[in-house]
């Protein structure tokens, strides 16, 4: 499984050598890949359904707990499936929607590398590689939304999904490094035994706020749900396949994997119900107002979500298996919708919901299809959706479970959204294609196939499932809530409940929402009127925020980087003073070791005379390059104080060093006007207190240094191994080529980088003719 | 701006250009003999490096710049990427003898001068020539910015 992983990855890259305008034809056959994996998932079917779960190891980075082990069970093969069926499906699609898209290769090398992140997302067994796949799909879908790059709009919306979801992941990954502290461990089937020692642990708040915080933002749950219209940008076929069936499920697969691991049957139950709720709700009422097709759905799927994360909060047996059920059923329509939306703006060239109508006399197939796309929505019987329904009030009304008080409640909730959800799914599948036809478009032919196969078929699948259960039940479904469960469902789906007040609910949610459909038709006034709300909405204040810590980190920047190197120098320094001086005179007492020292020699004077002098006429001097010379003679008289203490390595190398940057200064400094005088009396008594301070400080330090015996087992074990372990007699190049090779490794790619960046920076500046003189 | 012309083509460089002439392979040949000894006694890599550029440091004074590039017949700066491969190599060798990544190998023992030939010097040429690569790539190209 590793191996097919990393196939699908090079894959995505060699998509790139085919030509988008020559080869387009060739695209559609790029959907082998997803339906070659489909097949292979499927074939799980059967050994998942029998032994629970198969397991693929690999070791990674051992040392440190990190494994490429992949698990497939239940809940994994579900979204595997997803992942490569719809998968299937949008690759065929996307090959006619976007054909002759100069950039169609781009598109299908980001598609496919999402395909395989996010695969890695549900497959991995591994809490730190869940991660890494975790941000993949985020910098995979950055690409996809903002693929239209050249309208800000686009651009602006997939840098606000990136941010949002690389916050949430940043927060998820905390979350995980406290779960491997707590448990020692981060394989994901390892932790199932430890759910006691997670809920009892004092970091128990930080881990499930941590995870919330990655798994909300990915799902677009209140308040960060605003991103997920915005990246309704992107090209519908990526919206039917990331934003509806995949990758905005991400965050409920986590939940869903965690939810036998870190439920208490509090605090976690009673989050989830909350945020859930409230998205939920606000989704579905925000979804019946809208004009654009595609908000209709974006905010519709923002309820199915909420829906997702409230089911996971109730937690009881019905409402995880109503949550695993309606998964599935709500990737079936949802993704019907979005590719039929596709097709209607592809074929008319426009989203608005007051203009189109009547459709289906140019469109009949897509008619059917959306229109079985909008019952099971609504969850009339014989569509699947009416058996998740069906489970969702289940899951509210179960009296075993909840007081009175919460049953009403909370089926309230359920109910109002449900009507919603049942309006706004016939406004996005039924309205574009009932009524007048206007006139405009009386010239529409029916799409190419490759458009309409796909949902039509997905279509297809609602009304089959919704028929005949049972061939995804038993096979599937079940062995995923028994996953989330903990244990297995004691339930089957089944079409007919008899006479209960489940079915009476249901009943009334179909009726109220089909009025509720006819009575609020979508139009400018009503979308106008709901965005006096936008003032108080969490996209109006975190937008709000981003901006003034964007003008706050620019007069930041601007106090602090004025580009002066004597004032960036300066500020090292004194920061150096401040921090290095009050730890040595706040905690070390001070002491001064003067007997051991040993006594003067001549030759040690007078080289110590030579310096002063030479730092004099640095000091004083009115000519560039005698500072030079005089700097380069304090350099030289440091490498005999090297010599005189028995570092022959240093002082070669310092020798070398010092030539070299005389020369450099030469170089640079010799082609410049006189020295002027830039600074004042003040300045130079404050460059004289810092610079007398830095040097006072420093050798304050040293003398500290000699008062403590140091710890010699570092420097003991380089010399007694050198020649032992590296068959070199010099220690200090055994140390450098072998012991520490692998950082002088580092700073040798550091060198060629500084070496790079002086190349670039001045020929670049020659090359554009932008130097001044 | 004053302009100095000395760095062209006077007479008054006679003497230095003489002497580039014979200290400039004396000088490379000591460091080649700084970077073999390294193992046993003070050198290495680094050193080596530096002081082989600063022997073309002084060929490019006595002459210019592009003289001492003409010496080399490419660019200093390709002898960056050549470096670092050849450390990366070293590096990556031990890996197919199914050892940890920069463990050393050891092909002879007892090698006059430089002691036990193995990775760690192959290692170190690497760093000499990335060294090089680096000091002239800069001097030279700030040399040649300031006198445009």
């Amino acid at each position: 499984m590793l191996i097919l992983l990393n196939l699908i990855f090079v894959f995505a890259f060699f998509i790139l050598l085919l030509r988008s305008s020559k080869d387009s034809k060739y695209f559609k056959f790029l959907s082998i890949l997803p339906f070659g994996l489909f097949l292979y998932f499927l074939s799980f079917l059967q050994s998942v359904q029998d032994s629970g779960a198969v397991l693929i190891k690999n070791d990674w980075i051992p040392s440190m707990g990190i494994s490429l082990d992949f698990k497939l069970d239940g809940l994994s093969l579900l979204f595997s499936l997803l992942i490569t069926g719809i998968g299937t499906l949008v690759f065929l699609y996307a090959s006619s929607y976007l054909k002759r898209h100069i950039y169609l290769n781009r598109f299908y090398c980001y598609l496919t590398a999402f395909m395989g992140a996010m695969l890695g997302v549900v497959l991995s067994d591994n809490l730190i590689t869940l991660f890494v796949f975790w941000e993949l799909t985020s910098i995979t879908s950055f690409f996809l939304i903002g693929f239209n790059n050249e309208d800000e709009e686009s651009r602006k919306s997939s840098l606000w999904a990136l941010s949002i979801t690389g916050l949430g992941g940043f927060f998820m990954l905390a979350s995980f490094v406290l779960i491997g502290h707590v448990t020692q461990t981060y394989t994901i089937s390892e932790l199932l035994t430890q759910s006691s020692v997670l809920v009892d642990n004092t970091y128990y708040y930080f881990i499930i706020f941590f995870l919330f915080a990655g798994a909300f933002t990915k799902s677009a749950q209140f308040p960060f749900h605003f991103w997920l219209p915005g990246a309704m940008k992107a090209p519908t076929p990526v919206s039917a396949y990331l934003h509806s069936a995949t990758m905005v499920k991400a965050g409920i697969y986590l939940l869903a994997r965690f939810t036998p691991i870190l439920s208490d049957g509090d605090v976690w139950n009673l989050t989830l119900m909350i945020v859930g709720g409230t998205t939920m709700f606000i989704g579905a009422f925000t979804s019946i107002f809208k004009r654009d097709m595609k908000s209709v759905l974006a905010y519709s799927t923002i309820s199915a979500l909420g829906i997702l994360v409230f089911l996971l909060g109730l937690g009881t047996e019905t409402a995880i298996y109503a949550a695993c059920t309606f998964v599935l059923v709500h990737a079936l329509y949802k993704a019907t919708l979005f590719l039929i939306t596709g097709i209607v703006d592809h074929e008319t060239h426009t989203r608005d919901l007051v203009i189109l109508s009547g459709l289906k006399k140019v469109m009949p197939i897509l008619a059917i299809a959306g229109f079985i796309a909008a019952l099971s929505s609504a969850g009339i019987p014989l569509t699947f959706g009416f058996l998740s329904k069906e489970l969702i009030y289940g899951a509210t009304t179960e009296s075993a479970v909840w007081t009175n008080e919460s049953v009403i409640g909370l089926t309230i909730l359920a109910f109002l959204t449900n009507v919603f959800l049942t309006s706004s799914g016939f406004l996005a599948g039924i309205k574009p294609f009932f009524g007048k036809l206007p006139e405009q478009f009386n010239e529409i032919k029916m799409p190419d196939p490759f458009l309409w196969i796909p949902p039509v078929l997905l279509s297809a699948l609602t009304l089959i499932f919704g028929v005949a259960p049972w061939l995804v039940d038993q096979s599937l479904l079940q062995s995923v809530a028994a996953n989330v469960y903990g244990s297995s469902i004691g339930q089957f789906l089944s079409l007919w409940h008899g006479f209960n007040p489940v079915l009476y609910l249901s009943i009334a949610t179909i009726a109220v929402g089909t009025a509720l459909y006819f009575v609020i038709k979508p139009s400018e006034k009503l979308e106008n009127k709901l965005s006096v709300f936008e003032k108080i909405s969490p996209q109006y204040i975190i937008t709000e925020l981003s901006d003034q810590t964007r003008i706050f980190a620019f007069k930041y920047t601007h106090f602090f980087q004025n580009g002066y190197l004597r004032i960036y120098v300066m500020y090292i320094i004194v920061f150096f003073i401040g921090v290095v001086g009050y730890k040595l005179f706040a905690d070390v007492p001070l002491k001064v070791n003067t007997e051991d020292l040993s006594a003067f020699r001549i030759y040690e004077f007078i080289i110590f005379l030579i310096t002063l002098a030479a730092v004099y006429i640095v000091i004083t001097t009115t000519s560039r390059l005698t500072s030079i010379a005089a700097l380069g003679i304090v350099g030289y008289c440091i490498c005999l104080i090297f010599v005189f203490y028995g570092a022959p390595d240093l002082a070669m190398t310092q020798f070398a060093i010092d030539t070299l940057i005389v020369v450099l200064f030469v170089l640079v400094l010799f082609k410049l006007p006189g020295f002027l005088k830039f600074s004042n009396t003040k300045i130079q008594i404050r460059d004289g207190i810092v610079s007398v301070a830095f040097g006072g400080l420093i050798s304050l330090i040293t003398l500290q240094a000699l008062v403590y015996p140091s710890d010699k087992e570092v420097s003991r074990f380089y010399a007694d191994n050198a020649y032992l372990l590296a068959k070199g007699k010099n220690v200090v190049n055994v140390i450098l080529v072998d012991f520490r090779g692998f950082d002088t490794m580092i700073e040798t790619i550091v060198l060629s980088i500084a070496a790079i960046g002086v190349y670039g920076m001045l020929k670049y500046k020659l090359k554009d003719g932008e130097r001044s003189e | 701006m004053e302009k100095d012309q000395n760095n062209g083509n006077s007479a008054d460089n006679t003497v230095l250009r003489t002497s580039t002439n014979y200290l400039l392979p004396l000088l490379i040949l000591f460091s080649i003999f700084v970077l073999l000894r390294g193992h046993y006694l003070s050198g290495g890599g680094f050193v080596g490096g530096l002081i082989a550029s600063i022997a073309f440091v002084l060929h490019s004074f006595a002459y210019s710049p592009e003289e001492t590039i003409k010496l080399f017949r490419f660019k200093p700066m390709f002898l960056i990427p050549i470096g670092l491969t050849l450390s990366f190599l070293s590096g990556i060798l031990p890996t197919f003898l199914g050892k940890p990544f920069m463990t050393g190998v050891w092909f002879a023992d007892s090698v006059v001068v430089i002691g036990a030939f193995g990775t760690a010097l192959v290692f170190d040429l690497g760093v000499y020539l990335v060294v090089i690569g680096v000091v002239l790539t800069i001097l030279f190209t700030i040399s040649q910015n300031v006198e445009e």
